[in-house]
């Protein structure tokens, strides 16, 4: 049940990265735009949805990328017997959340320093 | 004439072989680094200035990295949406369409932010 969850967790949170690469590119691009274009762009991410919208796709980007290290370890055809599975379903769901919080903590203490 | 050796000399139903497969793996080592490159560097920018922003996409480590990222996220997520669209929608028109824009959306990303670091990092 887990490990299902897990799975489809995998394929969800890709999905999501993808949504925030489109963020990336309009960051990206307003930037090589100018000013104006940024400046609306930043009116957008300060706002509560688009701080959600951050907030989600820093957890997807964290769950996907420790998810992924998951795959990649069983790839070399270790950590594949029951006990490993579960032990590292829960290590992604925890560390992706310690990790997005952190992250997000980190953002704010790092914000008046400008 | 497709041989029962024939086909399974590396190529299978999508013709491709384990190419994709090998390509979905290089394309994930290469993104944990770069996507932590990305993280710092956003992080460490938030409430910056225009010109702050800016000025730090502009060296150039930082537009080799970030075109990189980009790059290699680009061809992940091509590869990771194409099989969950293979997996999950059935009906061939669907398939194809979605499939298509799946092509389209990574390319036109990918496209758009290596000219946007360009431009940025050779300034104007």
């Amino acid at each position: 049940m887990l490990t299902m969850m897990m799975s489809i967790a995998h394929r969800i949170t890709g999905f999501g990265n993808a949504i925030g690469f489109a963020l990336l590119t309009w960051w990206l691009v307003a930037i090589s735009i100018g000013p104006n274009a940024y400046a609306t762009l930043n009116a957008f991410f300060a706002s509560f949805i688009g701080r959600l919208l951050l907030f989600f796709f820093t957890w997807s980007l964290m769950h996907h990328m420790i998810g992924g290290i998951r795959h990649l370890i069983w790839d070399t055809g270790t950590g594949l017997d029951k006990v490993s599975i579960e032990v590292f379903a829960w290590l992604t769901i925890i560390s992706s959340i310690v990790l997005t919080v952190l992250i997000w903590i980190a953002g704010y203490a790092l914000m008046g320093r400008f | 004439m497709a041989t029962p050796l024939k086909r399974v000399r590396g190529l299978g139903a999508a013709h491709r072989g384990t190419e994709t497969f090998w390509r979905q793996r290089v394309t994930a080592i290469a993104n944990v680094p770069l996507v932590i490159f990305l993280v710092l560097s956003i992080v460490s920018h938030i409430g910056a200035s225009y010109a702050q922003v800016k000025a730090y996409l502009a060296q150039p480590i930082v537009a080799v990295l970030m075109v990189a990222l980009i790059l290699s996220a680009a061809i992940h997520m091509r590869i990771g949406l194409k099989e969950i669209i293979e997996d999950y929608v059935h009906s061939e028109y669907c398939k194809v369409a979605a499939l298509l824009l799946v092509t389209f959306f990574a390319g036109v990303v990918g496209i758009a932010c290596t000219l946007a670091i360009l431009k940025i990092s050779l300034g104007s």
